[in-house]
Order: C-alpha cells, then sequence, then structure tokens
C-alpha cells in the first residue's frame, strides 16, 4: 500500500471511528435527557445544552435551538407514556400551553431589547419560592 | 363557574410567564407549569408532571421554529436525540410512577434549586463580562 493510500485508509478509519462516537454521544445525550424528563415532566434542556456544548462542541445558541427541537419529540413521547399510565390531564395542558405560545413570542421578542440579567435573579428567586411551597405543600 | 373562569384566567397566566420565561432564557416551560398546576389545581405531582410534558410540546416546537430560521438548529442531530430518547423516557416516566408523589416532589423541589443556582450563576458570569446593559 502506497504511503497516500495509507494515510487514506487511516483517515477514513479514524472519520468513521468518529462518527461512531458521535452516534454514541447523541444516544447517550437522548437517553439522559428522556430519563430526565421522564422523571421529572420538564423538557431536558438543562441536560441536552451542556452535553451538546462539552461533548460535540457546540456553540451555546445552536445548542438551544437544537436542544428545543429534541424537546418536542421528548415532550411528546414522555406525555404519551404518561397518558398510558392515566396521569395526563389533556384540557389543563392545553389551557397553559396555548398562551404560552404567545409568552414565547413576547420572551424571543424581549430577548432582543432587555439584558436578562435582572430577570434571571428574579426567576431564580421565584424558583426556589416554588421550591419552598412544593415542599411545604 | 366564576371559580373556573379564575381557574382558567390563572392557567392561562401561568402558561404566559413561563412562556415569556422561556424565549427570554431559555429556561421556563417544565419547571413553571410544574409547580403551577400543583398549586393551582391542586394535581398530584404525577399528574402535573403528565401534564406540564404535554404543554412542554407547543412551546418546544415554536422555539425549535423560531431558531431553525436564525439557522441554530441541526435538524439531523436534533431528530437523533429525540429518537433516541424513547428508552430513557420509557425507564423515566416508570420510574417517576413508581416513586411516591412525596419522594418525586422532594426531588423536583431540590431540582428547582439546582436551576435557581445554575441561573445565579449565569447572571453573575454576565456581570463580570461587563455587559452593555447594567441589571
Amino acid at each position: 500500500m502506497s504511503p497516500l493510500a495509507r494515510v487514506l485508509a487511516e483517515q477514513e478509519g479514524t472519520s468513521s471511528d468518529r462518527s461512531r462516537q458521535r452516534t454514541l454521544e447523541l444516544i447517550a445525550i437522548g437517553t439522559a435527557a428522556g430519563l430526565f424528563s421522564g422523571v421529572f415532566g420538564v423538557g431536558g434542556g438543562s441536560v441536552i445544552v451542556p452535553l451538546l456544548v462539552l461533548w460535540l462542541g457546540y456553540h451555546e445558541r445552536e445548542a438551544t435551538g437544537t436542544s428545543l427541537a429534541a424537546i418536542v419529540f421528548i415532550a411528546a413521547f414522555a406525555s404519551a407514556v404518561q397518558a398510558a399510565y392515566g396521569n395526563l390531564r389533556l384540557l389543563d395542558a392545553v389551557a397553559i400551553g396555548v398562551p404560552a405560545t404567545g409568552g414565547v413570542l413576547i420572551g424571543t421578542w424581549l430577548q432582543q431589547r432587555l439584558a436578562g440579567r435582572s430577570i434571571m435573579l428574579l426567576f431564580a428567586a421565584v424558583l426556589v419560592a416554588a421550591a419552598v411551597e412544593l415542599l411545604l405543600e | 363557574m366564576t371559580g373556573s373562569l379564575t381557574i382558567a384566567l390563572e392557567l392561562a397566566a401561568l402558561g404566559l410567564v413561563a412562556g415569556v420565561l422561556g424565549g427570554l432564557l431559555g429556561v421556563g416551560g417544565g419547571v413553571l407549569f410544574v409547580p403551577g398546576l400543583v398549586v393551582i389545581l391542586g394535581l398530584s405531582q404525577h399528574q402535573a408532571e403528565a401534564t406540564s410534558l404535554l404543554a412542554i410540546v407547543p412551546v418546544a416546537l415554536l422555539g425549535a421554529l423560531t431558531q431553525d430560521r436564525y439557522g441554530n438548529v441541526r435538524r439531523s442531530d436534533a431528530l437523533k436525540i429525540g429518537l433516541f430518547s424513547i428508552v430513557g423516557v420509557a425507564g423515566g416516566v416508570a420510574l417517576a410512577n413508581i416513586l411516591s408523589g412525596a419522594v418525586l416532589r422532594g426531588a423536583f423541589a431540590l431540582l428547582l434549586l439546582v436551576i435557581a443556582a445554575q441561573l445565579v450563576r449565569r447572571a453573575l458570569t454576565q456581570l463580570r463580562k461587563n455587559d452593555p446593559y447594567p441589571l
């Protein structure tokens, strides 16, 4: 085998190894996010985004966008499985899900116009309050 | 009647706020839907989680379509993650249904505290980066 052919063959080997590794990473991310979403009833973005950045070298914006698209599937599957357990309240989901889409449009619009910092801190305080409320419930 | 109207408005407000935060911070949907459904409707933790999951679908769909327009969605990877999630999803939902409501609720409260800490850290990191917008 010529040196060039050997180099090409090696490159091919590494690139197929890399693609296999990438697939394994995507399987791991999907499985971890699915578990997280199934247990907690959330989308799983807080698992997907950091792993896409860490393992696949995504930039944060791409990671967030790709995560949202993956969550469409994850949340749909998880709610279908929960429905099989008889836990799903369809009308209540519609009652919050539909206004929430309006909220997303407002939030995206706001994002271009203000820094999120004070909102992050306010939201953090709301989450702490919600945690306390849940623990007292 | 007035009671159910009040509840419908509260649910709409919850959805709106969660959507705004989702669009603004990329965190939102479920972490607010679940406690909101428990507090407003008195759902069990299991019912609240199941219902939150379905409510997340339109939110994530709209968010993904918006981000896709900016070229921020790697479609093939997103599809793979979504399809590969099925086993994890089935395991996660089964686990949630094995756990008692009290344990699940405690774990969820812990999750909220972790996310709150992450948000505070993000806010502080931005502060150090000398963001053009002061608070």
